[in-house]
């Protein structure tokens, strides 16, 4: 089994501290998924794994392959710009999909955004056209 | 230095795998189905991040590739799954 090459001494030390980071963060973002109490809560955990923790590695990916090969290698651009453009777009239609259930079963879904609680017999017509 | 990097790999590697462990908890106990599509999207994601990880331990230019099917992949379904949990039908 070929194991890891040799690196000079500050490419080693740099790419290691990234990927300890970035397995912490991703560790961390999963934890609050898995913690965490509500569906609008849990949504906030996986958002640092997928950008925090994958940028983590993906810069430690291309530090990694460029000292090793000693040319420039950036093709993990393509991933990282792919994830950072469509997590936005993946949690916003999760999100739409949740609201829009939520307010089909009848839960009380805009109470938690506002600070105080609305009356809420005759503005759930009104809310609900809010939110579609 | 070759140490130090193959420890902060498999640090990495358990990492991603405990990761993958909570989102399938999460998926299969997930109250709602939203909650169950959140954590096929992050299990997804984990698994991107353990392709990776696998290159770099390996030095592969190969799973670089794997992991960009598996971040496309990842959008489109999970795209999918949303629209269908809101509408009911994926193609209107």
């Amino acid at each position: 089994m070929n194991g890891v090459e040799t690196l000079p001494a500050w490419a080693a030390l740099v790419v290691a501290l990234l990927l300890i980071l970035g397995g912490c963060i991703i560790l961390i973002g999963t934890l609050g998924l898995m913690r965490l109490s509500d569906f609008y809560q849990r949504i906030h955990g996986p958002a640092i794994t997928i950008t925090l923790g994958a940028g983590c590695v993906l810069i430690a990916s291309m530090i990694y392959f460029t000292v090793l090969q000693s040319r420039l290698v950036i093709h993990e651009l393509l991933i990282s710009a792919f994830v950072l453009l469509t997590a936005p777009v993946v949690a916003m239609m999760i999100m739409r999909a949740a609201v829009y259930r939520d307010l089909r079963a009848g839960k009380p879904v805009w109470d938690r955004f506002q600070t105080k609680p609305a009356p809420s017999s005759k503005k759930h017509g009104d809310d609900k056209a809010q939110g579609l | 230095m070759t140490l130090l990097l193959e420890l902060a790999i498999g640090f990495l590697l358990v990492c991603v795998v405990l990761s993958m462990l909570f989102c399938t908890v999460r998926l299969l106990i997930g109250p709602s189905a939203q909650d169950r599509v959140l954590a096929l999207d992050t299990l997804w994601m984990c698994c991107m991040l353990l392709a990776l990880a696998l290159g770099i331990r390996f030095g592969s230019d190969i799973y670089f590739d794997a992991a960009l099917i598996i971040a496309l992949l990842s959008f489109v379904s999970t795209i999918a799954l949303a629209k269908f949990l809101m509408r009911g039908e994926i193609i209107e």
